[in-house]
């Protein structure tokens, strides 16, 4: 890697909320342009240059243009990134995986959906399920979130340009919780998804400010399913109210697994 | 020197979500001239089914990051307004001090790293380091205020948590108020600064006007950002219920798009209309920075909606101060930390309009007696000026086709920027064609 690596970021579906948390790093974005050169950065600039290393990719694939889109990415980068939960592993975006896909576009569109069945009509060419970048390309490394945290995306960047491994933390966010005191989610007779989200980037922060984890890191590695099962016990919640809970981010992750490898392209 | 002309719909840069341009003519002639929105669907208004009442607000701020405490809290109006639940004098006043800090957060990044660049002849922000130090750092100052008011009120600055349905899950302290406000009254220079900067440029904002319908909300006691009835610059007052009536969405015989238009072909809706039509309430301070740039009402130079965002700057930090004021004479209320607001759920179907920062935003749900969605529909700022980016595109091309051809694309994605379209936001997708059909001249 040369001194000053390039970097890009680049934006599939998803609502540019990660991209806004680099901004948001105020300051401390001038400290990172320092370390790192960005060529290209649409939401923020209007120069783009196709020689980059390191290559941060948010939002989701929807469309055969995002998978061609993110091949060429994938292709110039040495190393790729992905960015929020809707990159990492579908977030948000996932909940219509679950749906029928007509009733999908009839919900949205009325009559005009039709259009998706429209051959010329190639931007209404949409995907049934949202799918994270690894669906479709290797990734080396993730910052999830929604959105991420800066601090945690400031760590990986350093943690790459020193050469090291900016692997995620592997707790729950019940561990974080602990540390901020908070009083649990369940006693508060709410359903929290704390116990088998991947904490270690958020310091559980949806607790902390008065509600319940809704699972925005996704699915932690190996989670402790039977603790949770005697949790869910315990406070007496039903499995259509966990389910409930699950569509809500992981409607991609549940069937492909919190380390899902990269699959066949499926149309 | 006629000239051919090919802008073939490179990504407008410097937008939120993505957008083209595109622009063709041979020997001169104009061929085509369209704004494409390319952003890929999200479906967002089928998600939100089957989602129950006290999630919908959550869903539904993953519309947009940059104006998501407007789309958190236009989905709580909607909701509230289908259960009829009231919220406290307290909990409105915060609500629309975590506005005002959206609001400002994100007029600043328009302004400060979207559309400067363009008056100081950069392509970003980044080597304005370099030549502008001191105005980067101040627009970074009053970004990073903006953000403080929605962290300290609303508990992070994107997708937030304590917004919840019936009021806040959680307050924040007096003494954090009182810091904030001191943050504010300290902010006027750096406000100055940036008026400044943008009135030495001010030349370079290209002088085009074409009349044209502005809608916003008003009220008859405040400038209207959280409350208030829609308003049209044409037609006056309007009835909120009649919402799919005041953005009539249809489909334009020769395109696949889906337009929206009330009294006219197309209106204008953001910062401009809302300076256009509620002039008279602005405070003083925003007052005065609308004079320094000899902005009165009603202005229908669409370039201008930059300005019109300066001069809302100044009005959200005195409107924010007085908020606070106003909430620290009466005591803050206190609750717990993990406040869970009285709500009886029950079956209805709700509207909410609130302005987010690029202009009305609407939303509506119909829920069951158990407080599930059923429908859901969103109308966002974008979609609404589609047509009017289109129609000022239309005139203005032929006024400047002798230029050359980066000028011309120059100029078009000023003025697609002068809107800056939350692309992101739509949840409708949109594709706008005019295939064999000249524009006007
Ligand atoms: S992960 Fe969340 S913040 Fe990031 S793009 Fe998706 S919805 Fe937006
Ligand atoms: S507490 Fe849960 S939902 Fe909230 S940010 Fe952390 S992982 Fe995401």
């Amino acid at each position: 890697m040369t001194s000053k690596p390039k970097v890009a970021f680049f934006d599939f579906a998803g609502c540019e909320g990660d991209q806004l948390e680099v901004i948001n790093l105020e300051e401390r974005l001038l400290d990172l342009v320092e370390v790192v050169e960005v060529v290209s950065f649409r939401e923020a600039m209007s120069e783009h240059s196709d020689d980059y290393e390191i290559a941060f990719v948010e939002g989701s694939i929807t469309t055969p243009h995002d998978v061609e889109r993110l091949e060429e990415v994938r292709s110039n980068a040495d190393t790729v990134i992905a960015i929020g939960s809707c990159a990492a592993f579908g977030g948000i975006n996932s909940i219509r995986n679950e749906q029928d896909f007509e009733t999908v576009k009839e919900r949205t569109y009325g009559e005009d959906a039709a259009m998706f069945d429209d051959p010329d009509a190639e931007l209404f060419d949409s995907f049934e399920h949202a799918q994270p970048a690894k669906a479709f390309v290797e990734v080396e490394y993730e910052v999830p979130g929604c959105p991420i945290d800066g601090e945690e995306f400031i760590q990986t960047v350093t943690a790459i340009l020193q050469g090291g491994d900016p692997s995620l933390a592997n707790h729950p966010v019940c561990v974080d919780c602990k540390l901020a005191e908070n009083t649990c989610a369940f006693d508060r007779g709410e359903i929290c998804l704390g116990p088998i989200t991947r904490g270690g980037g958020c310091d559980a922060t949806c607790v902390s400010q008065g509600t319940r984890c809704w699972g925005c890191r996704g699915l932690v590695d190996n989670p402790a399913e039977d603790a949770y099962s005697e949790v869910l016990q315990e406070y007496g919640v039903t499995t259509d109210e966990l389910l409930n809970e699950f569509t809500l981010y992981w409607s991609w992750q549940r069937e492909h697994g919190p380390q899902a490898d990269m699959q066949e392209v499926e149309q | 020197m006629s000239q051919d002309i090919d802008i073939e719909g490179d990504l407008v840069t410097r937008v939120e979500g993505h957008g083209e341009i595109v622009v063709n003519a041979t020997d001169g002639q104009l061929e085509a001239c369209e704004w494409h929105v390319v952003e890929s669907p999200r479906f967002f208004e089928s998600m939100v089914v089957d989602r129950d009442w006290d999630e919908i607000h959550h869903i539904v701020s993953r519309i947009c990051g940059i104006c998501s405490v407007t789309h958190t809290m236009t989905g709580l109006k909607a909701v509230e307004d289908a259960m009829g639940v009231e919220l406290s004098e307290q909990d409105l006043k915060l609500r629309k001090l975590a506005l005002a800090g959206e609001t400002l957060q994100s007029h600043v990044l328009h302004l400060g790293y979207l559309a400067l660049p363009d008056l100081v002849g950069e392509k970003s922000v980044v080597p304005m380091a370099n030549t502008h130090e001191e105005e980067v750092r101040t627009v970074i100052r009053l970004h990073k205020l903006g953000n403080e008011l929605i962290e300290t009120v609303a508990g992070r600055s994107t997708h937030a948590q304590r917004t919840i349905p019936g009021g806040f899950s959680r307050l924040p302290r007096e003494a954090e108020l009182r810091d904030l406000r001191a943050s504010l009254e300290g902010s006027w220079n750096d406000v100055e600064t940036v008026v400044d900067l943008v009135l030495s440029l001010a030349d370079e904002l290209p002088d085009f006007t074409r009349e044209t319908e502005f809608i916003s909300l008003t009220d008859p006691d405040e400038y209207a950002l959280y409350e208030g009835v829609p308003y049209s610059s044409d037609t006056g007052e309007l009835d909120l219920a009649d919402y799919r009536e005041i953005v009539n969405e249809h489909v334009v015989e020769q395109s696949t798009a889906k337009f929206t238009k009330h009294d006219r072909d197309s209106y204008m809706v953001g910062a401009l209309a809302r300076f256009n039509n509620n002039y008279e309430q602005l405070g003083p301070m925003a007052t005065a920075v609308a004079d320094r740039f000899g902005l009165k009402p009603v202005c229908h130079n669409p370039y201008l909606n930059n300005v019109a965002q300066l001069v809302e700057t100044a009005h959200l930090i005195e409107r924010s101060i007085e908020l606070i004021d106003s909430i620290l004479e009466s005591g803050l209320e206190a609750q717990s930390d993990y406040h869970k607001p009285d709500v009886d759920v029950t079956a209805g179907q709700g509207v909410g309009a609130i302005e987010a920062p690029r202009g009305i935003l609407f939303h509506e749900y119909t829920l069951d007696e158990t407080g599930t969605a059923l429908e859901g529909n969103c109308v966002i700022p974008t979609n609404q000026n589609h047509a009017n980016i289109q129609l000022d595109m239309e005139r203005l091309v032929p006024t400047i086709i002798e230029q050359p051809e980066g000028e011309i694309e120059h100029t078009l994605e000023m003025l697609v920027r002068a809107y800056d379209p939350c692309i992101s936001c739509s949840t409708h997708y949109l594709d706008v064609e005019f295939v064999d059909t000249p524009p006007e001249r």
